[in-house]
């Protein structure tokens, strides 16, 4: 690239980090090889697909639901689910009366072992500042999840290393259904709190 | 600090409009960047409060502006250079010469044994908890009425303004974890206890601006509350 053309900025930024990443692999700090693995996990291993499988469990599972909503972290421990990012998680239960949603404020913490790396809205300004102030504004106009007056909307900030997701309603008319078929309705917004769970 | 990170509360940042769909990684360079986290970490470059000061201190406008996964290349370049993996003048003639020659393929992996990948898949199914147990009695209890405390440090915290001053009701109590104001400000992990606080909207709000039927629940460390008075 000539010094007339004007570099874009993601040109710059892909430039800048093959200038960190030539150094930590000259000092044996990192290899694309574990850049490969690391995309590999997830993008195919670790995401919502988790979660779902936990939610679906707790759904038919009464003893599954009261451990998992004692402690979230051993609860899913015993799926095998668990690690970076969601060393201890509690998760909290959508009823009737109460409709919970999930935030960072200040950064972008997320619970990656039981729903994979979080949607970019997550991570961005907007969402960040405005979900613990407008909760019920932004879950309407943004997300189209209108939660009446009569339940109450919590907002948990994860300003701590705890992570909070969200356990939605089991949606009516799924007697009967398998696990397999509850999980396919369990969607990342609705772990998030910005949705329910999809109707059947 | 006092740093436009703290979003919690400020107005005037438009529509969240989420996407109907999109990928993990937006760029390849992503992939790499998101790989700096664990790897720098291991290396000793910072913990997690370290790293996530390093991208407080990015200026406000790139803060606001900037993809998301260049806050981490900006914490990671900052931590390299702290803890003397690099200077800021390398940094620049590399970067200048793969701006310059963006189809040069990195360096050749030196990883003979594949230690790098045997870390990455062992810590991120173990991951790299945060709770301590020094034996510390913990001041406070679920049920207790507490108010924030309206200390604004210029350092690392995780004492967000829109909760300073503002009382509230411990409603979870997690033990102890390391201590962000002392770990994000590299002096060590000095664990406190950590509790769940809710506020209600109007608290937090007004009576006025404050939405109907709802709570914010906030983690804060013991030293960050008071007994309400």
């Amino acid at each position: 690239m000539s010094t007339t053309e004007k570099a874009t900025h993601q040109e710059q930024i892909a430039a800048r980090v093959k200038a960190i990443e030539s150094l930590m692999i000259e000092k044996g700090l990192m290899t694309t090889a574990a850049v490969d693995r690391l995309a590999e996990i997830y993008e195919n291993e670790v995401g919502p697909q988790l979660g779902a499988k936990v939610v679906a469990k707790a759904w038919t599972d009464p003893d599954f639901k009261k451990r998992l909503l004692e402690n979230a972290s051993t609860a899913c421990a015993e799926m095998g689910i668990g690690g970076l990012q969601g060393e201890d998680m509690v998760a909290v239960e959508n009823t009737d009366d109460l409709h919970h949603v999930i935030v960072c404020t200040l950064c972008s913490c997320y619970p990656w072992p039981v729903m994979g790396l979080p949607p970019n809205w997550y991570k961005e300004p907007a969402y960040r500042a405005r979900v613990v102030r407008e909760p019920r504004k932004v879950l309407s106009e943004e997300f189209g999840l209108d939660v009446p007056d009569s339940v109450e909307v919590r907002v948990w900030d994860s300003s701590s290393e705890m992570r909070y997701w969200v356990l939605p309603q089991r949606p009516a008319g799924t007697d009967g259904f398998t696990e397999e078929q509850l999980a396919a309705l369990v969607t990342r917004e609705s772990m998030i709190g910005v949705a329910y769970a999809k109707q059947p | 600090m006092n740093g436009i990170h703290d979003l919690g509360g400020r107005d005037g940042l438009g529509a969240v409009a989420p996407p109907e769909s999109e990928p993990v990684w937006k760029a390849e360079w992503e992939k790499h960047a998101h790989t700096f986290f664990p790897l720098a970490f291991k290396a000793g470059m910072f913990g997690v409060d370290q790293f996530r000061f390093g991208m407080e201190l990015i200026p406000p406008v790139h803060y606001l502006t900037s993809p998301y996964y260049e806050h981490w290349v900006d914490s990671v370049a900052y931590h390299g250079e702290r803890t003397g993996f690099w200077t800021a003048e390398e940094i620049e003639k590399r970067y200048q010469h793969y701006l310059s020659n963006p189809d040069e393929p990195l360096p050749p992996d030196q990883d003979p044994d594949g230690e790098l990948i045997a870390f990455l898949n062992a810590a991120i199914p173990a991951g790299v908890p945060a709770g301590r147990d020094t034996g510390k009695a913990a001041k406070f209890s679920v049920g207790d009425t507490v108010t924030v405390t309206s200390d604004a440090p210029r350092g690392h915290t995780r004492k967000a303004s829109y909760i300073r001053g503002r009382t509230g009701v411990v409603v979870l109590a997690h033990g102890e974890m390391i201590y962000p104001d002392t770990a994000g400000n590299n002096q060590g992990e000095a664990p406190e206890h950590v509790y769940t606080v809710q506020f209600t909207n109007e608290e937090l709000w007004g009576a006025e601006a404050a939405e109907p039927n709802g709570t914010v629940t906030f983690d804060v460390w013991e030293p960050y509350i008071r007994p309400a008075a």
